[in-house]
């Protein structure tokens, strides 16, 4: 770890203000009488969307649901996952059909996740509207995604992003570089 | 509106993330390297446990309105069988269209192996097709080892003569895992035609590697002593083994395998190791039976056992699909097996 040379981002009070900003961001544009579906990527969009419905929750959103996408099975190549790759389980719970669903990640870098993600959504059902949840959004897409609601932005490409979460990671920070 | 283009300077020479996996795989510090699934002799238990981590995974695709993933999108899955089969080459078939692969059936019967052409000739023409992967059934233990010096495909062994069957091994251990909780320490008794059955020697290196203790039962011609080699119990009384026992796998009694009399009589032979419900009278209430099909109803097992609540012969069934989806996924991943003695 090349913790040194990376530079702090936000820290815990930073990623709990940017959790706030995404969730009071995402309150002001939903639409009414829409059933919300927060679906986090494994795994610490899985984290990230766990607190967002907590904060969505706290605000009056309802019906609200959480769930968890395993986006393994939908990468570009099996060459690109590497041998260590583990398929884990995708858990939602519920009906996507006509459901608002919030895609959460951590980080928005190449666009390949959200790209895998939302092949993986369309084979679940057929959601009234899909929008982009990210902590952080960094230069670099390979494929035309962009993120709806953004927590932080790093301006800077080619710096490598980290972000850990105490419920993952026992830690909680984001550092660039 | 950010000012800056999100959007990635796509200079040719652009340097790749060294990340090996994207940051939203989940990985784990094993990593799976066989691109051959032979047997499970050669397995660790490591190995076995995280193909049954992969195959819980699987399970959840099934339960889907559309029961697809594109993983193996593009590749292609031979089906080469060289002996009859209904249920396990359906599985495979299945198994494979769920990942999105493309499955090419073979039978020997109405192929050009009835013409005289060899193994080899027949792997490699295939393969020259473009094929990804053999799943191969053949009467000659060692055939799916001899393939896979044949070719540059990933090879899965659906059963070899008397040697091994590892998915059906595989989904019998993961069947008892999940309704049991484990496997360490159980007893598992093993009944019927032992001599003749891979599915017995499949299942008796699993389970020993897994911490079960295997007890084998029948009659003195089909359960010979050298099993005991294996690390399992050899026993020919079944209701002494019953009584401890936690499992059961009652094997079928396969007569196109038998070449003499090995038991006097089809009767003394129900009297002596079929089950029956008077026999489960005296065993503990939660035995789970198994059987990994077809099954002679009446004969190895009766029908009311076979499909009474002890009974998980059709969870296997089930189960055996994520396994094949799992291990599949898993060769496939683990690659190309290039330069493993190709040679002209």
């Amino acid at each position: 770890m090349t913790k040194s040379r990376s530079k702090m981002l936000l820290d815990a009070k930073g990623i709990r203000a940017a959790m706030n900003r995404l969730a009071d961001e995402i309150v002001a544009a939903l639409p009414e009488n829409v059933p919300v579906g927060v679906i986090g990527i494994r795994r610490r969009g899985e984290v990230l969307a766990k607190r967002l419905v907590n904060e969505l929750a706290r605000r009056g959103v309802t019906p609200l649901e959480a769930g968890t996408l395993d986006i393994t099975l939908y990468r570009d190549d099996l060459a690109e996952l590497g041998p260590q790759a583990v398929v884990r389980q995708t858990e939602i719970g519920f009906d996507l059909t006509g459901r608002y669903v919030v895609l959460v990640d951590d980080v928005l870098y190449t666009g390949r996740s959200v790209r895998a993600a939302l092949s993986a959504l369309n084979d679940l059902g057929r959601p009234r509207a899909i929008r982009l949840a990210v902590l952080v959004e960094r230069p670099g897409r390979e494929l035309p995604i962009q993120a709806d609601f953004v927590g932080e932005h790093v301006t800077q490409a080619d710096l490598p992003v980290t972000v850990l979460l105490t419920e993952s990671d026992q830690e909680e920070e984001v550092r660039v570089g | 509106m950010s000012t800056q283009s999100p959007y990635a300077p796509l200079e040719p020479s652009r340097p790749t993330e060294p990340a090996a996996t994207p940051a939203n795989s989940p990985t784990s510090s094993f990593t799976w390297k066989r691109p051959h699934l032979l047997g499970l002799e050669e397995l660790s238990p490591e190995e076995i446990l995280h193909i049954f981590t992969m195959a819980e995974s699987f399970q959840e695709v099934s339960t889907r309105s559309i029961k697809k993933v594109p993983a193996l999108r593009g590749r292609v899955v031979v089906n080469l069988f060289f002996e009859e089969s209904t249920r396990t080459r359906m599985s495979f078939s299945l198994a494979a269209q769920r990942l999105s692969a493309d499955v090419l059936e073979f039978a020997a019967g109405k192929s050009s192996v009835s013409k005289g052409e060899s193994l080899r000739d027949t792997v490699r023409n295939i393969e020259a097709m473009g094929v990804d992967t053999f799943v191969i059934r053949h009467m000659a233990a060692g055939a799916p080892h001899y393939i896979t010096r044949c070719t540059n495909c990933n090879v899965v062994n659906a059963g070899d003569g008397q040697h091994e069957h590892p998915t059906q091994g595989l989904i019998d251990i993961f069947t008892i895992r999940e309704r049991k909780g484990r496997i360490e320490g159980l007893n598992v008794v093993i009944v019927g035609d032992i001599g003749h059955s891979r599915v017995a020697r499949s299942n008796i290196w699993g389970l020993t590697k897994l911490g079960a203790k295997v007890t084998l039962v029948g009659p003195t011609t089909l359960v010979p002593r050298t099993f005991e080699q294996m690390g399992a119990r050899v026993g020919h009384d079944l209701d002494a083994a019953l009584k401890e026992a936690d499992v059961v796998n009652m094997l079928r009694i396969q007569r196109e395998r038998m070449t003499s009399q090995v038991f006097p009589s089809t009767e003394e032979y129900i009297r002596l190791f079929g089950l029956t419900r008077r026999r489960l009278q005296t065993t503990k209430p939660d035995l789970l039976i198994m059987h990994p099909g077809p099954v002679n109803r009446g004969v190895e097992l009766a029908s009311d056992v076979a499909d009474g609540p002890n009974s998980s012969i059709l969870r296997q069934v089930s189960n055996g699909l994520a396994i094949r989806m799992a291990v599949l996924f898993l060769v496939n991943q683990a690659g190309s097996p290039a330069g493993e003695g190709v040679t002209a």
